[in-house]
């Protein structure tokens, strides 16, 4: 039936032309025939387009017909015998005939039709939670720990003993619009009570290779700072990470990025914050308290290694930032300029490229910290010098599918000057070096799913401290993509 | 301090300049193809007027690649990029479009391009659930394997070029027309070819076939993977072996890119072959480009299948 209609409108198209071509002027219309010509041609090979369509379109019916229950599988030719190959599984295996040769639609990008059923969730965002619990055991009671020399924030300590749950975490994220993306990141501490701790908008379509970020996030300062702890290959941050970043800087702020455009990696960065988080107290500036900023290069060496390198400055003015013990009580508060210099480097090696056999990871990170201010235990009231630095080390290997090994070092020493400097005070380092070394070994059963045990020989203070940790991270819902 | 400060900007401002200025004189399209079929593609419609650089090789297994800085730099001045889609790169690809800030590549314009969008998709689940393993709500990504699906997407990208990059309009056409006619006459000639493997039972390390055996007429036995990627388990090749004894296969096939100590293993248990396809572009010797892909899997497959002539 469609093939006769098609034909009858092939003649009405022919008629005219035909008609045309009898009365033309012989002299003047010769290039005008021509020209008929080519349009005849064209609408011919228009209508042998419509007519692939066409067996298209009746094969898939046909097929749908045929496989109703099923997922289409097949392309179903009229000749198909009944001999075809049936499946032994129990998912629905393809009887698989196809025609001796099926040319493509010409005209694709017509016939295309994104698939996925269009019904209204489909535009809700990536959801997903992290589940991070275990077992910790120390040598010495986890409640005395402090970093001699340094003024820790409230979250540089260590976890608490015998088995519990870490943060559980909730994240949303999406594209806002053809401008925006946004996160947020909800997390849950153990004993009750949600925190904010990422909430930010980025956009997507600002010129000159520009990326603006608004709200509050986690800055983009060294290497590992800006990384959720979940996607960490060790159990605890790198103490210097603890010391001068309380495990993790993250203010509410703008961020303002420009990536070069040059075939080697180059970003520069700038971050202005509310100055309310360590380093930072007290909201200095009428709340603009924090500035940093930082430059990343890195490339490829051949297939198989590839780096990233960076510094980054930052500068803070602290009114009143509080001093934390172990148990999270407020011991002394320090008012003054704090100032942060980072260097890091990491190196990946994977074998061509494909890091899912084998591959390995070497990442450092330095710290030197400058403070100058007033320090007390009751208020800021005695003059402080603070020259402080620290650096870490780590290597982790992949040896096979699913299973890591990774060795860490960590090393901090404070040199503080100024009448707050009492022996035995908070601020006395007593000449001690705090260190720490780890060793963790993992196991991932998908991306979603980790298993690790940690063993640390943890000399931040005199006494050794002997720590065993075992840990899993659980991720449900959308499959996060993982930045370098 | 604050001279060498001055010297740094300086050489920074230099290199920068420098690296405009030749971009100028490059050719009028710049590619990004996350997989070198795609960048086969792009050589063969694009011509001289476009370059290309392929962000995959065929040793990488594309589900698994480090958003690395080399990657976000060269996304930061694609002006197309040809990406699978399917969720394939959903591990790295949204960091790179967040990070390289290009507006011309993000979903929705012209220069970004998922070739999944436009073919019909195999094994879309009608349920989800992780517990299955890493699959892909969308259907199965790996459509390369299937000649046919790359002719539909030679025509999506004629149109791209042609939208981004009206002047060669007549240049992409007459290319692509030339490739359309190499191309249906290869694609007989594939199919007659591999007319004697219809009908075989094979097992694969990873669903990555689905759509060569439909069109080859050949049938999935059984993969590798315990559930889409998770490599396979001692226990899983057990189960499988067991199997065979009562079902043989005719082989077992696996990429390029995956290990290929498990289909070894279990082929000399069940004394039968176990095939290295190339996947994709590069993935062996004489894959050089999209027929020299076709032809050596078929050859491979035929010689495999002990019907090579």
């Amino acid at each position: 039936m469609n093939r006769s209609f098609i034909l009858a409108f092939c003649l009405l198209l022919l008629a005219p032309v035909h008609s045309l071509d009898v009365q033309a002027d012989e002299a003047s219309n010769r290039s005008e025939i021509n020209s008929l010509k080519q349009q005849l041609h064209q609408t011919r090979l228009l209508l042998e387009q419509m007519q692939k369509r066409l067996n298209h379109l009746e094969q898939q019916q046909g097929e749908n017909a045929a496989t109703a229950a099923a997922q289409m599988q097949t392309v179903k030719p009229a000749t198909a015998s009944a001999t075809a190959p049936a499946g032994q599984s129990s998912a629905p295996v393809a009887a698989t005939n196809p025609p001796p040769y099926a040319p493509p639609p010409a005209m694709p990008e017509q016939a295309a039709a994104p698939s996925g059923s269009a019904s209204a969730n489909v535009f809700n965002p990536e959801i997903s939670a992290v589940l991070n619990g275990g077992y910790q055991a120390f040598s010495q009671p986890p409640s005395g720990f402090a970093i001699p020399g340094f003024p820790i924030g409230d979250a540089a300590g260590l976890g608490k003993r015998g088995l519990g749950l870490n943060e559980s975490e909730l994240d949303l994220a999406s594209n806002i619009d053809n401008l925006f993306y946004g996160s947020l990141t909800v997390s849950l501490a153990p004993d009750g009570g949600a925190n904010v701790e990422e909430a930010f908008l980025q956009t997507l379509n600002a010129p000159f290779g520009l990326t603006l970020k608004a709200g509050r996030f986690f800055s983009g300062i060294g290497y590992l700072n800006q990384f959720h702890a979940h996607h960490d290959d060790f159990i605890d941050r790198p103490l210097p990470n603890r010391a001068f970043l309380n495990t993790q800087f993250g203010d509410d702020g703008v961020q303002i990025r420009w990536l070069a455009p040059t075939d080697t990696f180059l970003e520069l960065g700038g971050e202005l914050y509310s100055g309310n988080a360590f380093p930072g107290g007290g909201g200095a500036f009428r709340g603009l308290g924090t500035w940093d900023g930082f430059m990343n290069v890195g490339g490829d060496i051949g297939y198989s290694q590839s780096w990233k390198a960076g510094i980054s400055y930052l500068q803070t003015r602290a009114i009143g930032r509080s001093a934390f013990d172990a148990a999270g009580n407020a011991v002394a508060s320090f008012s003054g300029n704090s100032r942060l210099l980072l260097a890091n480097l990491v190196w990946k090696w994977a074998p061509n490229g494909n890091p899912v056999n084998k591959n390995f990871r070497f990442q450092s990170e330095f710290f030197y910290r400058h403070e100058r201010g007033l320090f007390g235990v009751a208020s800021p009231n005695a003059a402080y010098l603070g020259k402080q630095f620290g650096w870490y080390a780590e290597g982790v290997y992949q040896f096979m599918p699913g299973w890591r090994v990774g060795l860490r070092h960590s090393e901090l020493f404070a040199n503080n000057s100024g009448a707050s400097v009492i022996a035995g005070g908070l601020l006395d380092s007593a000449g001690h070096r705090p260190r720490r070394d780890s060793a963790v070994i993992g196991y991932n059963n998908s991306e979603f799913s980790r298993i690790r045990l940690q063993l640390a020989r943890d000399n931040t203070q005199s006494k050794v401290d002997y720590q065993l940790g075992l840990q899993y991270i659980m991720l449900i819902g959308a499959h996060g993509a993982h930045q370098f | 301090m604050k001279r060498y400060l001055q010297q740094f900007t300086l050489i920074l401002l230099a290199g920068v300049a420098m690296t405009a200025f030749a971009s100028l004189a490059e050719a009028s399209v710049r590619v990004f193809a996350c997989e070198p079929e795609w960048a086969a593609l792009a050589t063969e419609i694009g011509g001289d007027q476009v370059s290309i650089y392929t962000a995959t090789h065929a040793l990488q297994d594309p589900h698994h690649i480090q958003a690395r800085p080399s990657l976000i730099a060269r996304m930061r001045r694609a002006d197309l990029l040809i990406a699978t889609g399917a969720q394939l790169e959903i591990g790295w690809l949204p960091v790179l479009l967040r990070q390289s800030a290009n507006p011309a590549v993000q979903p929705g314009q012209p220069g970004n391009l998922a070739a999944a969008d436009y073919v019909r998709k195999m094994d879309v689940p009608s349920r989800v659930d992780r517990a299955m393993g890493d699959i892909h709500p969308g259907g199965n990504p790996h459509i390369q394997t299937d000649p046919r699906n790359i002719a539909i997407v030679a025509g999506v990208l004629l149109r791209r070029l042609q939208q981004i990059d009206p002047d060669h309009a007549d240049g992409y056409r007459a290319r692509y027309n030339s490739f359309m006619q190499r191309w249906n006459g290869a694609m007989q000639r594939w199919q007659q070819q591999a007319a004697p493997l219809r009908g075989l039972h094979i097992l694969v390390y990873h669903k990555g076939w689905a759509y060569m055996m439909r069109w080859l007429g050949m049938v999935e036995a059984g993969t590798l993977e315990p559930v889409p990627g998770v490599p396979p388990t001692t226990s899983h090749l057990a189960t499988l072996l067991a199997k065979l004894k009562q079902q043989p296969v005719s082989m077992i096939i696996y990429a390029a890119y995956q290990d290929s100590r498990a289909a070894e293993w279990l082929a000399d248990r069940a004394n039968i072959k176990a095939v290295k396809l190339p996947f994709t572009v590069g993935g062996a010797d004489s894959a050089t480009d999209l027929f020299g892909l076709y032809d050596d899997t078929i050859h491979r497959l035929l010689t495999a299948a002990g019907k090579s002539s």
